[in-house]
């Protein structure tokens, strides 16, 4: 005889505003099964868990629903409240009536009538769960990251250091991301490889990392505790176990004017490379397509002059499986090469550049050796004008958030010219200042007051090229003028997009992403590093556009999460597995077909002799994720998914 | 002459339509009430036997929704209901079922919008559609044999 106890929240004002919660629980007394109703202010907190502890033992419930927010929010707390009154947790379920209902209704009737509609469903759900215990799976104590920048990097290394084993799959050639491109760094002005490369020099020689790099994930399977990945060594064509770095090889290859990524297209490379001088591993790669050797068969002198006969033409790409228990994604992102504001000129006119390749001229070890001169002509710039918000915050031609770092950088770069052209004039084309940081703001007012930018709060409506200079005709709203400046370079902000493949990335690892194709977070506020894919965490910016602090913060927290998931042996799976009824199953292969986990197994039945009298199918509750669609798919009504039953489904609907 | 109330019942997948309604919540957006959410792990739990059952139970309008293809959280269990989605409708129209009362949609869970709009919508057109006498006069007499 079922003996349900509901409870309804008013959550404060939250669900009380709009829905009757007394009057819910007045009702909720006369519908069969129901045991005991009560509403009070907040459920969730200390006195309201105890109300439902107290109410289990007096009244001998059997269930019990609690009628407040989402289950995404509060089904923990409450199944662990009823687990310790002594009710099995999988007999609570909770009724969504806020961010359902209370939330999104605004006449107090209807949504009084829709809030006791679902609470009933619920308790005619609840009576017809079973109880179930916790699945115990082994875990896999070994971490992977994927991306080598600084959040991969800080995530690795923290992990590493609570004696995990860490596995780094960097895409690149090298570590360091997009902060080993950078001259210096705000608000400090540290230079950026100074304090990069000591990190990235630990991860390659820390005893617990695993360094892949050139290498891509290809595939990903399994769950929490037990990936298994699959990894492609993409190939070098140089055995980097033989090569000790010595730049034989690329500074006798005869290919020596490929455009370099790293360099942003502003400086040539050679067909046998690494990508900048304090890469690493500090070891070479064949860029294939642009190597005499493989293109047109001739050449063939890195591998003549290398000391150690580390090339190897016929190497192949190689795919390695590796067994992990938990994935950090720390892909970063890619500034935006923008040609979509065609009255900018980029691409057109060679003195308009991009932020990330003005970082490259101003590099001590950039393509200039650091004298910010024009890909035009080559001569020093002295009137540099700045355009703020290219692309970003743009609605209508291009993408609507906030790209977050370029305030910070522009009054880097408006800095870094001032200290290297003390003559020149300083324009900033802005919309806003969002300097929110530690000492942000004081640091784009150094960039005013100190070392005179002049800021002008306007957007540009175009610019053109006149008699070598760049005529640029844009607005100062706060002096209500149009200006037109003619500068001898202009620098974009573009906007800071994820990775080009970072959807693909997402399906393959099965999280989700938003419009801008930024990994989603499981909980904007409260869960900013994980995904809603267990055992799966990000880190950087990835997940949005973010700056260099706010990376290692995220690579730390993703590293504690990962550390708190290893910290035990087993991990408890929530039983929401499928069961196969033996006695029915016709061993038609429907669901095994269906399963995209392979859960199902073929169970052989035999008799005492040994004999095979039929397969049924079996459902690996380790492996099982519970996503029901071998439910649907059996012909035979053989399957059930414990938790969403069939009868539990029929009974919601029947109710309403 | 009250104006008519369509009953609307939807099942939803729990990792994205669900969130998705839960983020419209959240963000305080409103929609007519008509709406019953059932939650499932995922579409692909949904069998046709539900939606029949709800029609059965006298819903007007019934929405399936899920994961986009491809972002499914259990990897293919949406592109199953979307098969099985393909096969009812034709199901449907051989029976004499209007399309128009059954609703297939995609809503992610970030687009607490698109449930919003979604749903107001759907109750809108099912408004206009009118009260399932069809389905009702069926059960009645069924109810009478």
């Amino acid at each position: 005889m079922a003996r349900i106890g509901v409870f309804v929240c008013h959550c404060g004002e939250n669900i009380a505003a709009t829905v009757d919660c007394e009057q819910v629980a007045k009702r909720m007394l006369d519908h069969p099964g129901v045991a005991f109703a009560t509403d009070y202010k907040y459920m969730c907190s200390d006195p309201g868990q105890d109300q439902i502890r107290k109410a289990i033992a007096e009244h001998k419930l059997t269930g019990v629903v609690v009628a407040a927010c989402s289950p995404r929010m509060h089904e923990p707390t409450f199944r662990r409240a009823c687990a310790e009154a002594g009710l099995n947790p999988f007999l609570c379920e909770m009724g969504n009536i806020r961010e359902q209902c209370s939330w999104v209704h605004e006449d107090r009737e209807k949504a009084t009538v829709k809030a006791i509609d679902i609470i009933k469903t619920m308790v005619e759900k609840v009576k017809r769960n079973n109880e179930l215990a916790p699945i115990r799976v082994p875990v896999t104590k070994r971490a992977l990251v994927i991306g080598g920048g600084i959040a991969g990097i800080q995530a690795a290394l923290d992990i590493a250091n609570t004696g995990h084993e860490v596995a780094l799959v960097e895409r690149d050639l090298s570590l360091g991301g997009h902060m080993a491109q950078l001259s210096e760094t705000f608000p400090t002005l540290d230079c950026s490889q100074c304090i990069l490369t000591p990190r990235m020099v630990e991860v390659a020689q820390h005893p617990k990392i695993k360094l892949y790099t050139y290498a891509e994930v290809e595939e990903v399977d399994g769950f929490i505790g037990n990936f298994k990945v699959k990894v492609r060594l993409k190939t070098r064509s140089v055995d980097i176990g033989k090569c000790t770095g010595c730049g034989a090889c690329w500074n006798k290859c005869p290919s020596k004017k490929i455009p370099s990524e790293f360099d942003c297209g502003l400086g040539n490379r050679t067909a046998i490379y690494v990508p900048f001088p304090q890469a690493v591993p500090n070891k070479p790669a064949i860029d294939r397509k642009n190597c005499i050797w493989f293109q047109k068969g001739k050449c063939g002198v890195c591998a003549k002059v290398c000391p150690t006969k580390a090339i190897d033409y016929d190497m192949q790409d190689e795919i390695i499986e590796l067994e992990v228990g938990a994935i950090v994604t720390a892909t970063g992102f890619q500034v935006q090469d923008t040609d979509i504001y065609g009255e900018y000129g980029y691409g057109k006119y060679p003195d308009v550049i991009t932020a990330l390749q003005f970082e490259r001229l101003a590099s001590a070890s950039g393509p200039t050796s650091g004298k910010i001169q024009r890909p035009s002509d080559g001569k020093e710039p002295e009137t540099i004008v700045f355009i703020q918000c290219v692309g970003s915050r743009d609605p209508a031609k291009g993408l609507k958030y906030c790209s977050k770092i370029c305030c910070m950088y522009t009054a880097k770069h408006a800095m870094l010219y001032r200290h290297k052209v003390h003559h020149g004039e300083i324009y900033n084309f802005y919309m806003d200042i969002r300097a929110g940081g530690k000492g942000y703001d004081e640091f784009t007012r150094r960039a005013i007051e100190e070392d005179h930018a002049c800021y002008l709060r306007g957007r540009v409506s175009k610019l053109y090229p006149e008699n070598g200079k760049l005529i640029v005709k844009g607005a100062d709203t706060l002096s209500g003028r149009p200006m037109t400046i003619a500068a001898d370079m202009v620098v974009l902000a573009t906007t800071s997009v994820p990775q080009p493949d970072a959807a693909k990335l997402a399906q393959i690892i099965g999280i989700g992403y938003d419009e801008n194709r930024f990994f989603n977070e499981a909980h904007p506020k409260l869960r900013p590093v994980e995904t809603a894919t267990a055992g799966v965490f990000l880190a950087g910016a990835c997940q949005s556009p973010k700056d260099i602090p706010e990376s290692v913060a995220q690579g730390s927290a993703a590293a504690s999460k990962v550390a708190g998931l290893f910290s035990r042996d087993e991990l408890e799976r929530e039983p929401i597995v499928a069961r196969v009824n033996e006695t029915t199953c016709a061993a038609c292969w429907g669901c095994y077909q269906a399963c995209p986990y392979g859960a199902i197994e073929k169970k052989e039945i035999r008799d005492r002799a040994g004999k095979l009298i039929r397969r049924v199918a079996y459902v690996n509750p380790g492996v099982c994720q519970g996503c029901g669609t071998c439910v649907a798919f059996c012909r035979s009504d053989s399957i059930d998914l414990d938790g969403f039953t069939e009868k539990q489904i029929f009974a919601e609907v029947m109710v309403l | 002459m009250s104006e008519f109330e369509p009953k609307i019942i939807a099942f939803v997948c729990n990792y994205c339509t669900y969130a998705g309604a839960d983020l419209a919540g959240t963000s305080r957006l409103k929609y007519p009430s008509n709406i019953r959410i059932v939650r499932l792990p995922c579409t692909g739990r949904i069998s046709p036997l539900f939606l029949l059952k709800a029609i059965q139970q006298g819903a007007d309008g019934i929405l399936v929704s899920g994961c986009h293809p491809g972002d499914c959280h259990f990897t293919s269990g949406n592109l199953h209901a979307r098969r099985r989605w393909t096969m009812f409708r034709s199901l449907l129209d051989f029976v004499g079922v209007p399309k128009e009362r059954v609703w297939f949609s995609w809503v992610s869970a970030a687009e607490g919008r698109k449930f919003a709009d979604l749903i107001t919508e759907m109750t809108e057109n099912i408004r206009q559609l009118g009260p399932f006498e069809q389905a009702r006069q069926l059960i009645a007499e069924a109810q009478l044999s």
